[in-house]
């Protein structure tokens, strides 16, 4: 038994301690997963030393045990205390671990002076993000993939029309279920620039597993530069191939789905994708954002996503072409 | 294993009332998982309430007359129920059956004028979530109503034939009757989340 | 009433011929007919039993097919849409029709023998239970096998379970809670007026093993907990079959009702898993550490504390909806405050080994297993119950490896070494001991490569429910060993299966007391007579089998010629009435069939609860009406 537990822990420790990663709970970037990462190994040591003392106790009892000939009955009122101490002192470190995550969770709950509000909307699979602004023309929207500017603190305000999400980035804050009709929000502090990825974490239906979103943390000018671009509508059709994917988009279905601000294509199903060319990925994080993926998707989506809401729209190999560059042209 | 007899069990009797027998206990844990069963409807009722901005949602609060009827009736039946208890405890054929065909009638009034009730609750339960739940709170009650009403008619028949000649069967009605008071008593919180909550 | 001079009383029999005359009177009748109307509680407690086990292994199935899928990033073992309906049958399956069920079977077959008495309460009922969980369970299955499997997760939640399943998958999934929940609610109506009123004389409520005790704090948590998962299990049929709308939220319904409704049972319903499984650790460790459990008492409060604090739980699975910080603090309170209860328990059991005399055999390793592996599990739960902590992990492999460890550390352990501990008692023949050590290591090493790497993975951030992960996600590795542990598991129960196998044909034969443990259960044959015990015992201690005298005091006064039973008072147990037992009927399964089609078919149409009212109503009363046998008679 104990080698056993000597074994079982030193798996733990090196294996926790090694790993970090754009989507894990142990390199917290954000205010708000730091505060919780701390907590997490506040209570990860001192389980880890109660399991080691209940074993250990386990483990001798059971080497003296062997060696006992008759049914010991003598000290049956000193056991009595010891487990009554050992009882006593399990409430006092319960009391401690209560205490202790209810300030971290009012440290975490404080709402935010003067934060940069962004409406994330949860679609099955994907997520819709709109930026607000005082200024109507100062609001624009994009898919999958939220750039913040470090060190300010940041609201979201969720909404779905569909069915309960979760909007998850582990580096950044604990969850927050997205539920229809109800009014839910989440606050943090990004306090390092880079790419940290998420993903939904309520299971939402059949792609919920292909339902990723990007956030990227960027130093405040880099983040105006980049918000003073998708303020603006997408950059015309320059030269004879893109403006044939441009009218490829449009006298087909995708306009009727997509909307490209500064274009006639207005729809409101899918992502908009005024600045696609500027994104990570594609469907959600499903794929990298290449020439080569973007062809694939729009060739065949569900080969990529197999049971994605867009569909496959018929398109000659030329104006796949077309379409991919116009639209990856839309920096 | 070798045994020896340290008592003898052959004077106890072979029957007996309420809470001497199973039957008794076996009604009660049903009582007690039915009666969860309404708490929970009418705490679904009321968590829709709270969580609604006005309420009854965007209807009438439902007519008071049947679902009151329907209260008068069900108190007025507790006495001869009672009544029927203490006969049955006193092997009384002649007045348990009078009671059992009583008991039948009164089970069956309330049943016709429950049908009303719903009519009287001025909405479909498809209408809104206000509809489903009160459909819901008067449909389970109704169903307890019905299977214990069956039940009454059921034993009534039993005890005009030749089966009636056994204690256990008087055990049997006092059950009955006991029964019969959890679904008097469980309408009494429902009605006055039916009619009254909504007039608050 | 009943005509007095025909009676015949045990007294006025020889032993021998005593004996064969009730076992006549107490057995199951022959033929297929006979089979289908037993009403012993030995017969349909081993139903439940081998029932529950063949689905556990079809469920774990599953579970090996799942972990296939997600042994590699993008593997194509199953598709999400199958995917989907593997996990949400595994888990059911293994909530509802395996972990439950054979816990209550344990109780329905050995909480009469432990008590001293012949069959329980209500033995028709009991059959009754068994036939509509057997229903449930092939509905289940067949409609995964049928690719109409549910698919929306063990909890259902709406609005996806409302509004965006695919066909009827969520009505099957609805409809399989009402069977499980009849027939659990069945087992404990039983398990309350036996234990109530059929103890043997002499067991007074400070004497009742703590199995017993066990089975009756889980019938009680049903009875008040299951209520809940009916009524919400309801709302959603309706909600899906005549439109009501309790929970769409565009006409005043409300998306997070179904959750509290749910998880008001769910919670308890982990403790109805839970608890017995600690009853079982209790019953069986007295007989390998050769001393009675230390703190009787304090075991026994500390099952009806956690049983009780467990319905003030249930919002810590509900952290991250949003609800007020606050209040959410209280449930964390709560949810630390029920470790205190369950370490109370795991100090006694350790205070009994430290002072006995352990004997290593296979439940011995399972019962060390289980401390091993269980404390893991709960110490997993006491993080989880942090609010802040379970923002990040909650819905990750984080809490799936929490889950199992409590499930599988804590209930299915103790399962397993209460099989190698009391199949002498179903069988007459031991389990192979060797077998037996290979099958502990099997289980305990396998165990802990499956699901610990989970906990990492978790945090890593990986969700749940996912059928499978991109490449860039660096969860491949830690996945692999998961997926081998799992394989070194399941092989644990294929070795189970071949000790019984082996053991029933050739297993050394066992006697009446093969561990010489002190409870009743082990004073009459094995296996039993169909009567359990030709004359009743009276008890005077705790530990009956130890009391040292060389015979056994027994009742006498009991008719020889109609199944009788004998009930006592309450509390001090003493005799208060000889009432007749039910026999042998077929009108239970003829219930069981009516209702079973009836809410099967009303999946369709509302009006099948209509049409199915009257044979529903007819297979009853042909249940109820006397049939003039000397049991109804009196
Ligand atoms: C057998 C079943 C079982 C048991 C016994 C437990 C026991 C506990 N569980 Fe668990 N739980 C589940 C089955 C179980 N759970 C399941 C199935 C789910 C997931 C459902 C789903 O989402 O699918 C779940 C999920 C779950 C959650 C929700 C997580 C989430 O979804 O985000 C939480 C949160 O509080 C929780 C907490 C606890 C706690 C505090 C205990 C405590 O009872 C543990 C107490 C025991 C100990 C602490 C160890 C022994 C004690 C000592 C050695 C004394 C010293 C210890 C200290 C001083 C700390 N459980
Ligand atoms: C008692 C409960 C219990 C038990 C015992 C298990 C046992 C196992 N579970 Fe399960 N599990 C749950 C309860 C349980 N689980 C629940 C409630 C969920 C949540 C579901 C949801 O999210 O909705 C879950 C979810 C779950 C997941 C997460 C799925 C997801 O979120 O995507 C995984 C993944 O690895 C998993 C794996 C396993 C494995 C490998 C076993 C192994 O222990 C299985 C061991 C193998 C066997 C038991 C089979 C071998 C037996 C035989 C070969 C015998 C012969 C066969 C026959 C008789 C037919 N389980
Ligand atoms: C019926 C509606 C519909 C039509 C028609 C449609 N799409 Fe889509 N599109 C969607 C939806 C919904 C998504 C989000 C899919 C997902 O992530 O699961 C999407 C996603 C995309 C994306 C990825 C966006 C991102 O940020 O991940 C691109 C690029 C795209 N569509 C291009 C096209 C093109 C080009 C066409 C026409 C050939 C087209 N779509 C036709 C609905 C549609
Ligand atoms: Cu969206 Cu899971
Ligand atoms: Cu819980």
């Amino acid at each position: 038994m104990r080698r056993w537990a000597a074994l079982g822990v030193a798996v733990a420790v090196v294996s926790l301690a090694g790993c970090s990663g754009f989507q894990s709970v142990l390199n917290p970037e954000g205010d708000n997963a730091i505060s919780i990462a701390r907590l997490f190994w506040f209570f990860l040591t001192v389980c880890a030393s109660i399991w080691i003392v209940v074993m250990a106790i386990l483990a001798m009892s059971l080497v003296r045990a062997r060696r006992n000939t008759a049914p010991e009955t003598r000290d049956q009122r000193r056991m009595g205390f010891v487990i009554g101490g050992c009882v006593a002192a399990s409430v006092i470190i319960l009391v401690v671990f209560t205490l202790a995550s209810f300030f971290t969770n009012k440290s975490i709950a404080a709402a935010p002076e003067d934060p940069l509000t962004v409406k994330v909307e949860a679609h099955q699979w994907w997520w819709q993000v709109t930026y607000l602004d005082k200024r109507i023309d100062h609001r624009f929207e994009t898919a999958n993939e939220i750039h913040v500017p470090v060190g300010r603190p940041i609201l979201l305000q969720f909404e779905s029309p569909d069915v309960i999400h979760s909007f998850w980035m582990p580096n950044l804050a604990g969850k927050q279920d997205v539920i229809p009709g109800r009014f839910t929000e989440l606050t943090f502090t990004v306090e390092k620039p880079g790419i940290y990825r998420g993903q939904c974490a309520e299971f939402c239906g059949i792609e919920h597993a292909h339902m990723g979103m990007y956030v990227v943390a960027q130093e405040p000018f880099e983040f105006d530069k980049w918000r003073g671009r998708q303020i603006g509508d997408s950059v015309p059709p320059t030269n004879a191939m893109l403006r044939h994917g441009y009218m490829v988009f449009v006298s087909n279905a995708c306009a009727s789905c997509h909307t490209i601000r500064g274009t006639d294509a207005g729809g409101v199903v899918g992502p908009d994708l005024t600045h696609f060319g500027s994104r990570l990925s594609i469907a959600a994080g499903t794929v990298p954002n290449t020439m080569a993926n973007l062809q694939g998707w729009i060739a065949n989506p569900h080969g990529i996503k197999p049971y994605t809401q867009m569909p496959s729209v018929a398109l000659a190999g030329d104006d796949l072409t077309a379409v991919s560059q116009y639209l990856e042209s839309l920096k | 294993m070798k045994t020896r007899t340290v008592l003898d069990v052959s004077p106890l009797p072979e029957s007996s009332f309420g809470s001497r027998t199973l039957t008794w206990w076996g009604t009660l844990a049903f009582m007690s998982l039915e009666g969860m069963g309404f708490a929970l409807a009418i705490g679904a009722y009321i968590y829709l309430r709270v969580f609604s901005t006005h309420w009854p949602l965007n209807s009438p609060p439902p007519d008071l007359w049947p679902g009151t009827i329907v209260t008068i009736l069900l108190v007025i039946s507790a006495i001869p129920n009672h009544f029927m208890a203490t006969w049955a405890r006193a092997y009384d054929m002649r007045k348990v059956r009078a009671g059992l065909t009583l008991m039948s009638l009164l089970g069956i009034a309330p049943l016709i004028v429950r049908a009303f009730e719903f009519w009287g609750m001025r909405l479909r339960w498809d209408t809104d979530a206000y509809g489903s739940i009160v459909w819901f709170l008067l449909g389970l009650h109704t169903t307890h109503l019905l299977t214990d009403v069956g039940d009454t008619v059921v034993l009534n028949v039993l005890m005009f034939t030749r089966h009636s000649a056994n204690p256990r069967r008087f055990s049997d009605v006092s059950d009955n009757a006991f029964y019969w008071d959890f679904v008097v008593l469980s309408w009494l919180p429902i009605y006055f989340v039916l009619y009254w909550l909504p007039r608050l | 009433m009943s005509a007095a001079p025909e009676i015949l009383r045990d007294t006025d029999l020889a032993e021998r011929s005593l004996e064969e005359r009730i076992t006549h009177i107490w057995r199951t009748p022959s033929g297929i007919i006979g089979w289908l109307s037993s009403v012993d509680h030995k017969v349909i407690g081993l139903r439940y039993i081998v029932t529950a086990f063949t689905f556990m292994g079809l469920a774990g199935v599953a579970a090996l097919i799942m972990r296939l899928q997600l042994a590699q990033p993008n593997m194509h073992v199953v598709n999400a849409d199958r995917y989907d309906q593997l996990f949400t049958t595994h888990g059911s399956t293994m909530m509802f029709l395996f972990a439950v069920p054979v816990m209550e079977a344990f109780a329905v077959y050995f909480v009469p023998l432990m008590i001293g008495t012949r069959n329980v309460a209500f033995p028709r009922l009991n059959a009754f239970g068994y036939w509509v969980y057997l229903f449930g369970c092939i509905m289940l299955w067949a409609s995964l096998f049928s690719n109409s499997g549910p698919d929306v997760g063990w909890f259902a939640y709406v609005p996806l379970s409302r509004g965006y399943g695919v066909g009827h998958r969520p009505d099957v999934w609805a409809q399989m809670i009402t069977y499980t929940e009849l027939a659990a609610l069945a087992v404990a109506v039983e398990i309350v007026a036996t234990v109530f009123k059929m103890r043997c004389p002499g067991m007074t409520l400070d004497r009742i093993p703590i199995f017993v005790w066990g089975g009756l704090v889980l019938a009680f948590m049903v009875l008040f907990a299951m209520p809940a998962v009916m009524v919400s299990s309801t709302m959603l049929i309706l909600d899906r079959l005549v439109n009501t709308h309790f929970f769409d939220v565009s006409l005043g319904g409300d998306a997070l009702l179904w959750q509290h409704l749910f998880w008001f049972f769910g919670h308890p319903e982990v403790y109805i898993i839970f608890l017995p499984g600690t009853a079982m650790i209790s019953t069986m460790l007295p007989a390998f550490t050769r001393r009675p459990v230390f703190g009787y008492m304090a075991v026994v409060l500390s099952l009806a504390a956690t049983a009780f604090f467990s319905f003030g739980l249930w919002v810590h699975h509900m952290f991250v909806t949003g609800l007020p910080r606050l209040g959410e603090s209280f449930f964390t309170a709560s949810s630390m405050a029920i470790a205190v209860p369950t370490g109370a328990q795991i100090f006694c059991w350790i205070a009994t080994i430290w002072d006995g005399r352990p004997r290593f055999a296979t439940p011995f390793l399972f019962i060390c297993g289980f401390i091993f592996t269980f404390v893991i599990g709960g110490l997993t739960g006491v993080m989880v119950a942090s609010v802040p902590l379970d923002t990040q992990v909650h819905d990750t492999y984080f809490v799936v490896a929490h889950f199992h460890y409590v499930l599988i550390g804590g209930a299915v352990f103790p399962l397993i070494g209460a099989v190698y501990y009391w199949f002498p008692k179903f069988t007459g023949r031991m389990l192979s001991e060797t077998l037996g050590r290979w099958n502990f290591w099997f289980a305990f090493i396998g165990f802990q490569i499956a699901f610990f790497p989970m906990h990492i993975l978790g945090l890593e951030g990986m969700p749940r429910r996912v059928y499978t992960y991109t490449p860039e996600m660096p969860w491949g590795g830690l996945n692999l060993i998961s997926t081998i542990g799992a394989f070194i598991f399941a092989t644990s129960f294929v070795l189970l299966l071949i000790n019984v196998a082996k053991s029933l044909r050739s297993g050394v034969l066992a006697g009446d007391n093969p561990w010489n443990a002190e409870t009743l259960e082990w004073a009459t044959t094995s296996p039993p007579l169909p009567q359990n015990f030709t004359r009743i015992p009276v008890v005077s201690s705790r530990a009956p089998l130890w009391s040292g005298d060389d015979t056994f005091p027994v009742i006498a006064g009991m008719r020889a010629d109609k199944r009788e039973v004998l009930l006592t008072t309450l509390t001090e147990a003493e005799p208060d009435i000889r009432e007749s037992s039910p026999g042998p009927s077929i009108w239970p399964l003829i219930a069981a069939l009516t209702t079973g089609f009836t809410l099967l078919w009303s999946i369709y149409t509302p009006w099948a609860i209509v049409y199915g009212a009257l044979p529903v109503a007819v297979s009853l009363i042909g249940w109820f009406w006397p049939k003039g046998t000397k049991e109804d008679e009196s």
